[in-house]
């Protein structure tokens, strides 16, 4: 947990670090002629979210499989911690 | 609850291996498309937040009025569990946002008051962690207010002007959608299940230890 802490602050702090880089959206400049529609680029995706789901997902497996591992970690120097102790306990 | 457990882990591997797979066959959403996607993992994490939110006020409460030390380590159970499944919103949220809203963050009544309910269960965590003797009396109403928030962050999309979708999304989805998305909750909930059991035990196994301590000493 202590390990963890400095990854704790850091999610904490991540949000309110977001907001300030958000840089406000600037006014559209003025329009210096009409396009008609026709010669208009074929519309093609600005941002493609492939990339962005599979970053949701992967996230999604990592944290919950990165749980049931610590959980497991946690467990296994419990165990070893409790056969330590009922050795002393029933030792004379 | 031992019997149930292996049917458990099973139910839970299975519904969560072929959560992917359901929500690939799901219709893709009119102006989203792809990146709606995200919904069937999103939704059914903040419900899980909400729930196990509950969970820890609710043990908590019984912790603080009855003084059960088993109440007391299913809370802190379900409030890591709180800050495990919030951390799942608060990441795939702002990963969906940044296609369907154009930013990553916005800082609206649902999105900061998510994070607000998100924090005050790190602050439970950290309280019981570095708190020192007495703490879990602090940190025990801490997850009450925490769980007096979950009502706010729920209603808050139909009260205020907001991004994020309202409640009543859920419940107006197209027949293809609404299978692939209960079933995610199933799977999820299945998970939720299966998590907070292992948390518990492994708080059981803490304070056997720290009975054998006292046990040794003596």
């Amino acid at each position: 947990m202590t390990r963890l802490l400095p990854l704790i602050v850091l999610c904490a702090l991540l949000p309110g670090a977001l907001a300030l880089a958000q840089v406000p959206a600037s006014p559209p400049s003025a329009q210096g002629d009409f396009v008609p529609l026709s010669q208009l680029p074929a519309q093609t995706e600005q941002l493609p979210a492939a990339p962005l789901l599979m970053g949701a997902y992967a996230f999604v497996w990592i944290a919950l499989l990165g749980y049931v591992w610590s959980l497991w970690r946690r467990m296994a120097t419990l165990e070893r911690e409790l056969a330590d102790l009922r050795r002393r306990v029933q030792k004379p | 609850m031992a019997r149930l457990f292996v049917p458990l882990v099973l139910v839970a591997v299975l519904l969560f291996a072929a959560a992917p797979l359901v929500v690939a066959n799901a219709p893709f959403e009119q102006t989203m498309g792809l990146i709606q996607k995200i919904f069937y993992f999103h939704v059914p994490s903040a419900m899980l937040m909400f729930v196990s939110a509950f969970v820890c006020g609710i043990a908590s409460a019984v912790f603080l009025f009855r003084r059960s030390a088993v109440a007391d380590r299913v809370a802190l159970a379900a409030g890591e569990l709180v800050v495990l499944f919030g951390a799942i919103v608060l990441v795939t949220g702002p990963l969906w946002a940044r296609k369907a809203w154009g930013v990553w963050w916005e800082w609206d009544a649902r999105l900061t008051s998510a994070l607000l309910l998100w924090m005050i269960f790190l602050a439970y965590l950290l309280v019981r962690r570095f708190g020192g003797p007495g703490s879990e009396k602090l940190a025990g109403a801490m997850a009450l207010f925490g769980m007096a928030n979950v009502p706010f962050v729920y209603v808050s999309v139909n009260y205020w002007r907001t991004l994020h979708p309202k409640t009543s999304v859920v419940m107006t989805l197209a027949p293809g959608m609404r299978a692939a998305f209960w079933f995610c909750v199933a799977a999820f909930a299945a998970l939720y299940v299966l998590l907070l059991t292992l948390r518990k035990r492994l708080e059981d196994r803490q304070a056997e230890v720290e009975q054998l301590y006292l046990a040794a000493e003596d």
